[in-house]
């Protein structure tokens, strides 16, 4: 991109590379924001019709189609409230550092192949490192809210979010070991081809990780049946009881945007990516990687392959909060504690086991991935560092050759 | 010596690539605030949040002198020995941290109170 | 004197604007400042749930500078160790230990002024050792090259795969870090176990003296229980240990 801007539109050095780091971040910005749109509007008619009833049908049409955009604009109308005890600073910037950390981790995630804010080669540790600064915005806000419900509810859902980062470290290392890297645009390519090729398909340990992934995301992301922090009936709003109008919308637009972000990595890092399941692109002779426009039209393939599977998550969070009873605390700290940590420990070892066992996966060819397999490495010979300096720079090279 | 207060040239300030002397000045201002945070708090908590800022100057140096990137004479960096020992420090200060926050939770509960004036059970 | 110093600064912004800005040294200058901006607040403020905010700022910003000096994976094991979990943890104790008197404890003039000449003092030797060294102040491209998470977690394991130093024998032993590695995670189930027997709910026949302090004067109407968290004062009761009410 800053390579185009440079050479065809001629734009210095310096310009090139902020409207490059600009554009990437109002399309970010505005896939969140868009996305927390339509999802609220998803949201209540997805809880309507479980609750038998219809939901918005006034707003914008016979489906309410604009009744988000009306919450919006009633939310920007509301008067700017603080508590009389309240810290000002911290009452005021705690909407902000949920939201930030919220959106800082979309800068790691790959939207197709080479769709990607930033290539880190660490990108799964950022996501999950950036995903945990979140408590940081609630604790603030219920401290600063000087209110004894905002108060709880803030120290409940911290520590219940700070707990699930265990298992969800676990669950999230298991595809890093299938594909021996954390960079998620390599994890996405391992994937390519058939939907066998899916690391959850990979091997029965995985598939059951994916699973206990999917509690543990929605246990981090503090949503029903987890979501205990907002239990209306006992903490009235949780942490954000006092908050209204534009800085609670942050927070809501943060918790959406959270939801979306797990939904992303759990399509990248077990149902696929942007692949999907039957390999059209391929099949047609095209390939993803190419820069005229058959390769950019893959990729906007894939990228709408994996904003489907995301929705798709998104819209099983959903089912899932409207369906389940909510849990009691000490109900959550043992799904944590004894249920999860265990099961993901007990699958990791599996995974691993599998791996040094059955190297190739449960179906091992449909069609093979289009890299290499990694798991080489641990088969290397202790005493050959000849052999394993090749390796790295052989992956490095091509870690930073799309840069 | 007295030349190394104009040395951060101020014309081409925003041209040149960093160096290691830059790192370092962070990494002091980073450890001489904790170090002023230890000496001045008087909340238990405060002077945790000292030794955590002076471990992370100590850090910012490590992991300035293992980057063969910021040294003109490149092969002579730390290389991955300094990034561990950061590594290893973020660790340990983990550890500490959880520890001192224990004793500082207990003190509390026996004392009903986090000023550490009033530590002072052994004072003869 | 004053109008040759007003065309040297105006013409600064457009000399740096035309000659081409470096990124990474502007980076460098925006993360340096604002860890070392909140560092210094850290020590400056007097509200410890603030201080806890510019410190959580403050680390955030050094694990940037970790990742523009090419150690991306120490500067997201900062991220997620330490500002994730020491400061939670240490957020969490603020918390707990945020009675309104303890929220903003002053200390003396007088040891504020100590602490400022010993800190001024220790910055200035670090600042003349900092730039004494000439080969320090030579910088080489500046800008990360190659990622080194693929080598550090190939150290960790004990297979050493990054380029020896030059200068060094040819055939000498590098070892990896496997054995410091097993012995910090002895380490931290230790520590871990032993820190959580130490803040263990004890049972108590007589209260503690902070439940003590909790159940006298409750507040005697509800303007004086708003007022609690108002008057710096005041000795009022924590609102985790249920209000005293």
């Amino acid at each position: 991109m800053v390579d185009f801007l440079i050479t065809t539109v001629g734009l210095p050095s310096w310009l090139a590379w902020t409207a490059a780091a600009g554009l990437a971040a109002f399309l970010i910005l505005n896939l969140i924001a868009g996305g927390a749109l339509v999802f609220i509007w998803a949201e209540r008619k997805i809880a309507a019709r479980i609750q038998d009833r219809l939901g918005p049908t006034r707003t914008g049409g016979r489906f309410g189609w604009l009744q988000s955009l009306a919450d919006g604009i009633k939310l920007l109308a509301k008067e700017d409230l603080m508590p009389d005890g309240a810290d000002p600073l911290l009452f005021r910037i705690a909407p902000y550092v949920s939201f930030c950390a919220s959106f800082c981790a979309f800068i790691a995630l790959p939207f197709a192949f080479d769709f990607v804010g930033l290539r880190l080669n660490v990108a799964v540790f950022f996501v999950i490192a950036v995903l945990g600064l979140e408590v940081f915005g609630v604790i603030l806000a219920g401290y600063a809210s000087a209110s004894k419900w905002s108060l709880f509810g803030a120290m409940r859902e911290a520590a219940q979010v700070v707990s699930y980062e265990v298992p969800l470290g676990m669950c999230v290392v298991v595809p890093v070991m299938l594909a021996g890297s954390m960079d998620l645009v390599t994890i996405g390519e391992k994937q390519a081809g058939w939907f066998t090729n899916w690391f959850i398909f990979h091997d029965p340990f995985t598939f059951v990780i994916f699973w206990v992934y999917v509690t543990c995301a929605v246990a981090s992301v503090n949503r029903a049946p987890f979501d205990l922090a907002e239990a209306e009936s006992e903490l009235v709003a949780g942490f954000h009881t006092e908050y209204s109008g534009l800085r609670w919308s942050f927070f809501f637009m943060a918790e959406y945007g959270s939801m979306f972000l797990v939904s992303v990595l759990a399509a990248v890092l077990f149902l696929g990516g942007w692949n999907g399941p039957i390999p059209l692109a391929t099949l047609a002779g095209l390939s993803e990687g190419t820069g005229d426009t058959a390769g950019y039209f893959v990729r906007l393939l894939g990228m709408a392959n994996l904003l489907g599977k995301a929705t798709l998550g998104v819209l099983i969070m959903m089912w899932i909060r409207w369906t389940l009873p909510r849990l009691r605390i000490d109900q959550v700290m043992t799904t944590c504690l004894k249920y999860c940590t265990p099961i993901a420990a007990a699958m990791f070892a599996g995974a691993m086991l599998w791996q040094l066992a059955l190297p190739g996966g449960l179906v091992a060819g449909l069609s093979p991935p289009t890299a290499g397999v990694r798991e080489g490495w641990l088969q290397e010979p202790a005493d050959a560092p000849a052999a394993a300096v090749v390796e790295p720079a052989a992956d490095v090279a091509a870690a930073g050759g799309s840069r | 010596m007295s030349g190394f207060l104009l040395q951060p040239c101020f014309a081409g300030l925003l041209n040149e690539p960093v160096s290691i002397a830059h790192y370092l000045v962070v990494g002091a201002i980073l450890f001489v605030s904790g170090v002023a945070c230890m000496a001045m708090k008087r909340n238990a908590l405060g002077v945790l949040m000292g030794i955590e800022l002076v471990l992370n100057g100590a850090n910012v140096n490590f992991v300035a002198f293992a980057s063969p990137w910021l040294q003109g004479d490149g092969a002579r960096s730390l290389g991955l020995d300094g990034q561990v020992i950061a590594l290893f420090v973020i660790l340990l200060a983990a550890a500490e941290a959880a520890v001192a926050l224990a004793i500082t939770l207990n003190f509390y509960n026996n004392h009903a109170t986090v000023d550490i004036d009033r530590a002072d059970d052994l004072k003869g | 004197m004053m109008p040759f110093a007003a065309v040297v600064v105006c013409s600064l912004p457009a000399a740096v604007v035309v000659a081409a800005i470096n990124w990474h040294t502007l980076l460098f200058f925006l993360f340096a400042a604002l860890a070392c901006g909140f560092a210094v607040a850290v020590a400056a403020a007097d509200n410890v749930v603030r201080m806890a905010l510019y410190l959580i700022m403050s680390l955030g910003a050094t694990a940037g500078l970790f990742f523009l000096a090419g150690a991306e994976f120490v500067g997201a094991m900062q991220l997620m160790i330490y500002v994730g979990g020491t400061l939670v943890l240490l957020v969490f104790g603020v918390m707990l230990t945020a009675q309104s008197p303890f929220v903003s404890l002053r200390s003396s003039t007088g040891d504020k002024v100590l602490a400022g000449v010993a800190a001024v003092a220790l910055l200035a030797v670090l600042l003349q050792a900092a730039f004494s060294i000439e080969s320090w102040r030579r910088p080489a491209s500046g800008v990360v090259e190659q990622p080194a998470a693929t080598p550090l977690g190939m150290a960790l394991v004990g297979l050493r795969v990054d380029e020896p130093p030059s200068g060094a024998p040819d055939d000498a032993v590098r070892s990896g870090y496997l054995l410091p590695f097993e012995i910090v995670s002895v380490h931290l189930l230790v520590v871990l176990v032993g820190a959580a027997y130490l803040a263990r709910a004890k049972r108590r026949k007589t209260p503690r003296p902070i439940e003590v302090v909790a159940s006298v004067e409750p507040p005697a109407s509800v303007a004086e229980h708003a007022a609690i968290g108002r008057e710096p004062g005041r000795r009022g009761s924590s609102v985790l240990t249920g209000g005293g009410a």
